[in-house]
C-alpha cells in the first residue's frame, strides 16, 4: 500500500503554472518536510492532497483511494491549518465538540487539553484568547482523532518554548505509532531535529526527495541549509 | 331632521289606521285547510280596511292586484312564488296597504319590462315590512308614489348582469319615502332614487350589489344615515341632485377599476358627516361638485382617500383622518377655492414644537407619483418603492407638477376623534 | 450539512452584530408603536424600512461573515464532510441568525403591545415573510460574490453595489422606460420587469395586501387578472422562492468548484 501516491499532476492558477507533471509516491510512514521557497508549490501540494485544491488533471491516491470526487477518505487525515482563526463566539468546548461531531462523533481531547493546560480555557470563547492559546487548540484539534496521516502547515509558530517542547514530544509519539507526518515548515532546526525525510519542491517540482543524510552527502556539504540553498542556487542561475 | 318627523308621524298615522281596521273591519284567514285557500279570493271578499292573515304554505296565483286598503299579514313566512314565470306578483293599486311577513319570490327576468315582487303604483300610505324577497328582477318597485314605510326585508337577488337585472328597492317620483333596516344583496343597484324628494334611507345593509348600494338620480333634499355599503360595484353613486345629507354610513371593499365608496357626479350643497370609508378603490370620487361639506370622516386603507375631477369650487374638506390610503387625495386640477386645512393624514411627518397638536409646516396631500401614475398608469407596481418616496420628497421640497395651492396648513398630528 | 449550520448559528447568534440587528428592530418598532396609535401607519413605516435595510444587512453581514471566516472554512474544508454542505450550512447559519433578529426585533414590540388580535396582524405578518425572503435571497447574493472574490474590498463593493442597484437605481430605470414608453402596452413588462428584482417582488407581495384597492384601480386586463385574485400572491410568493434557490445552487455550483 502506498500511503500517499500522486500521478502526474498538474495544477495552474490562471497562467500561473504551480504544479507541472507532479509525481510523489511516499510508502514508509514517518515525519516529512516539505521544503521550498514561497511560490514553490508547497501550500498547493497539501491542499491538492487534502482536496482544497482541485487538479486540472492528474490523480492523486491516499492510502489507495483516489480522491477524486470523494470527500470520505479525509477522515484519514488531520490537518492543522497555519492560521488559527475560529469562530469568535463559540467556546473552545464547543469547537472541540464541533469538529468531533464532524469527524464522526469520535475523539478525545483530553490528553491535549493536560498537556496544554487548556482546561482553564475551555469555556472561554475563542475570539477572546491569545494567539499561543489558539495555536494550542489549533493542536488539539489536529490530534484530537486518531488517523493514519497528519498534514501540518507550520506547526510551531506562535508556540511558547515549552509548548514547543512538547509538541516536538508528540510529533515523535506518533511517529513511533506508525503515522504518516507531513510538515511544511521554514524553521531548519526543526525539520533536522524531527525529519525522516524531507522533499524539497521548486517551480512545483521535486528537486530532491530523501533523508538529511542523504542530502548532505549529495550536496557535500554539512550543514542542511547550506545543501539546500545549494540547489536553489543552482536551479534558478540555470533559468 | 324635518324629515324623520315627517316619516314618524306618518308610520304613526298609518299605525293607528291599521288599528282602526283591524277593530271594525273582518278578517279572512287564509291557508290549505281553511275556508278560503287562495289569497286572490281573499282579497276579492275582504271589506275596504280589512286584514288577511295567510298562513303557512306555497301560493302559486295569478298577480294579486290590491284595490282596496287592506293589511297583508303573512305567519310564519308564506310563499308567494311566481315560479319565474314573468309576471309581477303583488301590485299595491290602492291607499293605505301593508304588507307583512311574507317570502316573495320568483319573479322571473326580462329583458322587456320591469317585474316586479311588489309594484306601488301611483298610490300613498303603504307599508311593506319584514318580507323575505329570493330571486325578484325587482324586489320592490315604487312609481309616482308617496308616505310609505319599507322596512325590515331581507332582499336577495341573483342578478347576473345589468341588462337583465333590476334593482333591490326602485323609487321613481316619489317623495316622503321611509326605508329602513332593508338588507339588499345581489341586485343591480341596492336602493335606486330618481325624481325622490324628502326621503330618508336608514340602516339598510347593501352588499354584493352589480352596480352601485345606493344610487340617487335628480334627487333632492333626501338624507340616508347609518348604512352600510359592502363589496358593490361601487358603493353610492349621487348624480345631479342637490342638498342630499350623509351622515354615519360604512362604504368597505368597493373594488375595482372604476370603483369607490362614493360618486358625487354634478351635485351641490351636500353634507358628507362622520363616514366611514374603508379599502375602496377610491374612498370619495367627485366630478363636479361645488359646495359639499367633507366633515369627520375617516379614510382607511383606501386606494385614493379623495379623488377629484373637473372644477370643484367652495368644498370644506376639514377634520378628516386619512389613514394608510396609498394617496389620500387627487387633484386633477387647481384648487380653486376648496379648503383642506385641520385634517389628519397619516402619511404626515412633520413636527410640532408649539405643542398645539398641529403640525407646523403645512402638509401637501397630493404626490409626485400621484401625477406620475395618472399619466402612466402601469407605474402603479411601483407604489412605496424606495425611489418613489425620493421623488416625492424632491417635489415636496419644490413643487413642479403637482398643485402648489393644495396643502393642509394646520394639519392634526394625531387622530380626530369625534 | 445540519451540523456546520448549528455552529454557525450559535457563533452567529451570540456575535454583537446579532445582537446590534436586534435591537435596532426593537427599537424602531417599539418607537413606531409608541408614536403613532395607528397600526396601519406602523406597518407601512416598517415595510419602507424592511425593504431597504433587511437586504442592506444581509448584504453586509454575508460578505463580512464568508471572509472572516475564510481561514476557519479551510479547516473545515479538511475534514471529512461535503463541500457544498459547508457552503449550504454556514450560509443558512448566517441567515437563521439574521431571521432570528429580525423576528424578535419585529415580534417583541408587538407582543409587548398585545398586538395580535387586529386584521392588521395579517399584513404584519406578510411583512415579516417579505423581510425573510430578502434576507435570505440578499446573503444568497453576497455570499456568491465572496466566493468569486478573494479581495475583500472588491468584494464587499459589489454585495453594496448590488444592494445599491436593486433597492433604488432598478426602479428609476424602471421608472423611466413606463414613462418613456408609455404609448405602448406595458402591463407584461411591468410585471416581468417587477418579477426580476426580489425587493420590487416582495414590495408587491405586501401591496397585495396593503394596497390592493389601489392595485385595482388600474383599468388594464393583465394586472387585474394578476393583482384580482390569488394569483398575485401566489406567483409573486414562487417567483420569490426561486430567487432564494437560484443564489443557494450558484454557492453549490461554484463551492464544488472552487480552489481554497
Amino acid at each position: 500500500m502506498e500511503i500517499i501516491n500522486i500521478k502526474n499532476l498538474n495544477k495552474s492558477f490562471g497562467k500561473n503554472e504551480v504544479l507541472k507533471g507532479f509525481n510523489l509516491s511516499l510508502v514508509t510512514p514517518g515525519i516529512i518536510s516539505i521544503l521550498g521557497p514561497n511560490g514553490s508549490g508547497k501550500t498547493t501540494l497539501i491542499k491538492s492532497i487534502l482536496g482544497m485544491v482541485i487538479p486540472n488533471s492528474g490523480d492523486i491516491y491516499v492510502n489507495d483511494i483516489n480522491i477524486k470526487n470523494n470527500w470520505n477518505y479525509r477522515s484519514l487525515i488531520g490537518y492543522m491549518p497555519q492560521i488559527a482563526n475560529f469562530p469568535e463566539n463559540l467556546t473552545v468546548k464547543e469547537l472541540f465538540n464541533m469538529i468531533k461531531d464532524l469527524q464522526g462523533g469520535l475523539g478525545d481531547e483530553k490528553p491535549f487539553v493536560d498537556l496544554f493546560k487548556l482546561s482553564a480555557h475551555l469555556n472561554k470563547k475563542l475570539g477572546n484568547l491569545s494567539g499561543g492559546t489558539k495555536q494550542k487548540v489549533n493542536f488539539t484539534l489536529t490530534f484530537i482523532n486518531d488517523k493514519p496521516i497528519y498534514i501540518l502547515d507550520e506547526p510551531i509558530t506562535g508556540l511558547d518554548p515549552i509548548a514547543l517542547i512538547q509538541v516536538k514530544k508528540i510529533l515523535k509519539q506518533e511517529k513511533e505509532k506508525g503515522k504518516t507526518i507531513l510538515i511544511t515548515t521554514h524553521i531548519m532546526s526543526l525539520v533536522e531535529e524531527l525529519s525522516d525525510m524531507i522533499i524539497f519542491l521548486l517551480d512545483g517540482k521535486i528537486y530532491f526527495k530523501g533523508t538529511i543524510k542523504e542530502l548532505k552527502e549529495k550536496y557535500t556539504e554539512n550543514n542542511m541549509e547550506q545543501a539546500l540553498a545549494k540547489i536553489f542556487l543552482n536551479n534558478t542561475t540555470n533559468n | 331632521m324635518t324629515n324623520i318627523l315627517k316619516s314618524v308621524l306618518l308610520f304613526l298615522l298609518l299605525s293607528f289606521g291599521f288599528n282602526n281596521h283591524f277593530l271594525s273591519q273582518d278578517t279572512i284567514y287564509v291557508c290549505s285547510a281553511c275556508e278560503t285557500k287562495t289569497i286572490t279570493s281573499a282579497l276579492n271578499n275582504v271589506n275596504s280596511g280589512g286584514t288577511i292573515i295567510v298562513k303557512e304554505g306555497v301560493y302559486l296565483e295569478k298577480t294579486l292586484i290590491i284595490k282596496k286598503p287592506v293589511n297583508l299579514i303573512g305567519i310564519n313566512y308564506p310563499v308567494i312564488d311566481g315560479k319565474n314565470q314573468k309576471k309581477e306578483l303583488i301590485v299595491i293599486a290602492s291607499d293605505s296597504v301593508s304588507i307583512d311577513g311574507f317570502q316573495i319570490q320568483n319573479v322571473g327576468h326580462s329583458y322587456i319590462e320591469d317585474l316586479a315582487g311588489v309594484r306601488v303604483q301611483r298610490k300613498k300610505y303603504f307599508s311593506i315590512t319584514n318580507n323575505i324577497f329570493y330571486n325578484a328582477m325587482y324586489a320592490i318597485y315604487l312609481e309616482y308614489c308617496g308616505n310609505g314605510i319599507v322596512s325590515n326585508n331581507k332582499i336577495i337577488g341573483n342578478a347576473k348582469n345589468e341588462v337583465s337585472s333590476g334593482n333591490g328597492i326602485h323609487a321613481w317620483y316619489c317623495k316622503n319615502l321611509h326605508i329602513e333596516n332593508n338588507h339588499i344583496e345581489k341586485h343591480r343597484d341596492g336602493i335606486y332614487f330618481e325624481f325622490v324628494k324628502n326621503s330618508t334611507i336608514i340602516g339598510n345593509i347593501s352588499k354584493n350589489n352589480l352596480r352601485y348600494g345606493l344610487h340617487f338620480m335628480f334627487s333632492n333634499n333626501d338624507n340616508y344615515y347609518d348604512n352600510e355599503f359592502i363589496n358593490n360595484g361601487a358603493g353610492v353613486a349621487v348624480m345631479f341632485s342637490k342638498e342630499i345629507e350623509m351622515y354615519r354610513n360604512v362604504f368597505a371593499d368597493n373594488w375595482g377599476s372604476s370603483s369607490y365608496g362614493l360618486l358625487l357626479k354634478e351635485i351641490n350643497d351636500a353634507k358628507i358627516m362622520h363616514n366611514t370609508f374603508t379599502k375602496n378603490t377610491i374612498g370619495i370620487r367627485v366630478e363636479g361638485a361645488n359646495r359639499i361639506d367633507y366633515l369627520q370622516n375617516n379614510f382607511i386603507g383606501n386606494g385614493w382617500g379623495i379623488k377629484i375631477s373637473g372644477g370643484c369650487y367652495t368644498n370644506k374638506i376639514n377634520k378628516n383622518n386619512f389613514i394608510a390610503n396609498s394617496f389620500d387625495l387627487s387633484l386633477q386640477s387647481s384648487s380653486n377655492d376648496n379648503n383642506f386645512d385641520g385634517n389628519y393624514w397619516s402619511s404626515y411627518s412633520g413636527y410640532d414644537l408649539n405643542r398645539d397638536k398641529i403640525g407646523d409646516i403645512p402638509y401637501r396631500p397630493v404626490k409626485m407619483f400621484n401625477y406620475i401614475v395618472n399619466r402612466t398608469p402601469e407605474t402603479m407596481v411601483l407604489l412605496r418603492s424606495l425611489f418613489i418616496d425620493i421623488i416625492n420628497f424632491s417635489e415636496k421640497v419644490s413643487p413642479v407638477f403637482t398643485p402648489v395651492n393644495v396643502f393642509d396648513s394646520k394639519p392634526y398630528m394625531k387622530k380626530i376623534i369625534f | 450539512m445540519l451540523k456546520i449550520l448549528k455552529y454557525a448559528f450559535f457563533d452567529l447568534i451570540r456575535s454583537r452584530w446579532s445582537y446590534t440587528y436586534f435591537l435596532f428592530y426593537f427599537i424602531i418598532t417599539f418607537s413606531l408603536l409608541y408614536l403613532s396609535a395607528d397600526l396601519s401607519k406602523v406597518i407601512i413605516s416598517l415595510m419602507n424600512i424592511i425593504l431597504v435595510l433587511s437586504p442592506l444587512i444581509a448584504s453586509i453581514f454575508g460578505v463580512i461573515y464568508y471572509y472572516n471566516s475564510r481561514e476557519f472554512t479551510e479547516l473545515l474544508l479538511a475534514q471529512p464532510i461535503k463541500r457544498s454542505n459547508i457552503f449550504i450550512g454556514q450560509y443558512l447559519g448566517l441567515v437563521f441568525s439574521l431571521t432570528v433578529s429580525l423576528l424578535l426585533g419585529l415580534l417583541i414590540p408587538f407582543a409587548i403591545y398585545g398586538i395580535f388580535y387586529n386584521s392588521e396582524i395579517w399584513n404584519f405578518v406578510i411583512l415579516i415573510i417579505a423581510g425573510v425572503f430578502l434576507t435570505f435571497i440578499f446573503a444568497g447574493f453576497s455570499y456568491n460574490i465572496a466566493l468569486h472574490n478573494e479581495n475583500k474590498i472588491k468584494g464587499f463593493g459589489f454585495a453594496i453595489l448590488i444592494w445599491l442597484l436593486l433597492a433604488v437605481a432598478y426602479d428609476g430605470i424602471f421608472l423611466l422606460a413606463l414613462v418613456t414608453f408609455s404609448d405602448y402596452p406595458l402591463e407584461k413588462f411591468a410585471l416581468f420587469a417587477t418579477a426580476l428584482n426580489p425587493i420590487d417582488l416582495s414590495r408587491i407581495l405586501i401591496l397585495l395586501k396593503l394596497d390592493i384597492s389601489a392595485l385595482m384601480g388600474y383599468t388594464g386586463a393583465v394586472f387585474n387578472n394578476f393583482f384580482g385574485a390569488a394569483k398575485g400572491m401566489i406567483i409573486s410568493g414562487l417567483s420569490l422562492f426561486f430567487w432564494t434557490i437560484i443564489p443557494l445552487a450558484m454557492i453549490i455550483r461554484k463551492s464544488s468548484k472552487k480552489d481554497f
